[in-house]
């Protein structure tokens, strides 16, 4: 069974988002880390940093390949995960949770609006 | 490539059944993992794993010319092999550029059996074919090609020896003569009968661990992976993809073709002179591999592991020498995390000066360079019981 929470929103590129506050956290999706399988080395961007969303700003590799990973909001950088720098492995174990990868000042709340629901993202995986 | 051209080995509907995830392989459409790379990869090194290796080619060469004919073709001696025995070795061209690393197995006094890479199976043969031109004063030479006819699968680690008896467990009919498998000494090779039809069984593999390898009839071969399941089993045997096999091997330094060795490359950059016999009279590429040899060459193959944590390595990144001066000195050609070590490790080619172990180089990752340590082959090596 596809693990797609239903609080949060979805890229096409496999990411998702929790909003709140005016931020928003950012991680890879449970379908996305199963692909991946066996996650080695994340590179996370520099806090501080603007990115627009749909660019790429992170990187996860796994044994086989490195995978860009796309902001799905634009906005300032404001932090990033430290644990998963140093326990790649929990993007696999925790993907929503303890795997969260950076978080967004948003600075344009209304991109979120442009996001995949859960049901929209099942759909598209082919899990719905 | 459209996947509709991709070929599939008999295997493929065991693949499915298991969960594997399907990747495109030198135009085969292999397993790459069924769970994780790394549990594959572990469970080799330290139980059991079971690789559908059907997509590698399988040449008989056979007649009273055939050894004189492959001691021309290939770089390793085949007047050294008993019947039942088998060796690594190369074929190259003219200029000593490597056509195919290979496994040649003496079946019989006067027939040989080819293993080659599956990418190769075309240029190998029809390369093989116009060499015949060359045999004059050998006696006959006949040339089979029976790789789509031929399926394979590998069982490597550890407990195989523990196990392999109750899949070939009667006294080999053909080749090396033993009682029972395990008792195959390593690259021995002995044909067994299983389910009625003759199937050859070597002491081989492509891991660094104790392993078989099983050449069969492919109407045969999804029974002998049945097999191997049900008697592997109660000792941890799992299937293993393209994935781990590509850890296994880096970690262990053997050349996989089209990353350490293609049609510009040499044996001796290579590092695989022992593999080339230089008293067995002349062979393809015999006048470059001996100036090589005597003289030395510019680049070698080099094994490194990362210092520090990193991305891993991976192919085509660039190589820099370390220092102040530091410039762009070669590429990498095999590269990734090792399961077994826990860090990032390659292989890859570089100027002489820079091939000796413990040589500070880095590599260049995403723009960044990232420190590295020349080693010894092979990079892991089994601990000691």
């Amino acid at each position: 069974m596809a693990n797609v929470p239903s609080d949060l929103k979805y890229a096409k590129s496999h990411e998702w988002a929790r909003a709140a506050g005016g931020e928003a956290t950012i991680g890879i999706t449970d379908h996305a880390q199963h692909e991946l399988t066996d996650v080695v080395f994340v590179e996370l961007p520099e806090p501080g940093k603007t990115f627009k969303a749909g660019e790429a700003c992170a990187v996860v590799e796994s044994v086989k390949t490195a995978s860009d990973i796309y902001t799905p909001v634009s906005g300032e950088i404001t932090a990033v995960n430290k644990a998963v720098t140093d326990n790649p492995a929990l993007v696999n174990s925790d993907a929503y949770g303890g795997g969260w990868l950076f978080k967004v000042k948003l600075s344009n709340p209304a991109e979120l609006n442009g996001l995949l629901s859960p049901d929209q993202y099942l759909a598209q995986i082919g899990a719905a | 490539m459209n996947s509709a051209e991709l070929k599939r080995t008999p295997l493929y509907s065991a693949h499915q059944e298991l969960g594997g995830k399907l990747i495109e392989f030198g135009g085969w459409e292999m397993p790459v993992q069924y769970t994780s790379i790394v549990d594959e990869h572990l469970s080799v090194r330290s139980a059991a794993g079971i690789f559908d290796i059907s997509h590698m080619g399988e040449f008989l060469i056979s007649g009273p010319g055939a050894e004189g004919f492959l001691n021309r073709c290939l770089t390793n001696d085949v007047r050294k092999l008993a019947v039942g025995q088998g060796q690594y070795t190369l074929m190259c061209n003219d200029h000593g550029g490597v056509i195919d690393d290979l496994y040649a197995y003496r079946l019989s006094e006067t027939e040989y059996l080819l293993i080659v890479n599956a990418s190769r199976i075309a240029p190998d043969f029809s390369w093989l074919e116009r060499q015949l031109g060359r045999t004059a004063g050998l006696g006959r030479v006949a040339l089979r090609n029976v790789s789509d006819q031929t399926g394979a699968v590998a069982v490597q680690g550890p407990q195989v020896a523990l196990f392999i008896d109750e899949c070939f467990g009667g006294p080999s009919i053909g080749g090396t003569r033993v009682a029972a498998a395990s008792q195959l000494e390593k690259n021995r090779i002995g044909k067994w009968t299983f389910g009625g039809t003759e199937v050859w069984v070597s002491r081989t593999g492509y891991t660094g661990e104790d392993g078989f390898e099983v050449a069969a009839p492919a109407g045969v071969i999804g029974a002998v992976w049945k097999k191997f399941f049900e008697a592997g089993r109660p000792h941890g045997l799992k299937p293993a993809g393209l994935g781990a096999r590509d850890t296994l091997r880096t970690e262990v330094c053997y050349p996989l073709y089209g990353h350490e060795l293609d049609e510009n490359t040499t044996p001796i950059e290579a590092g695989l002179v022992f593999f080339v016999s230089f008293d067995k009279g002349d062979f393809n590429g015999q006048a470059v591999l001996a100036r090589q040899k005597a003289e030395g060459t510019n680049r070698k193959l080099v094994a490194f592991k990362m210092t520090e944590r990193s991305a891993p390595p991976r192919p085509h990144y660039a190589i820099w020498n370390s220092g102040a001066d530091s410039v762009r000195a070669g590429e990498v050609v095999s590269g990734t995390q090792s399961p077994s070590l826990g860090i990032g490790i390659g292989l890859g080619y570089l100027p002489a000066a820079l091939a000796k172990p413990q040589t500070p180089i880095q590599i260049e990752i995403r723009g960044k360079l990232a420190p590295a340590v020349t080693v010894p082959k092979p990079i892991y090596r089994k601990p000691h019981n």
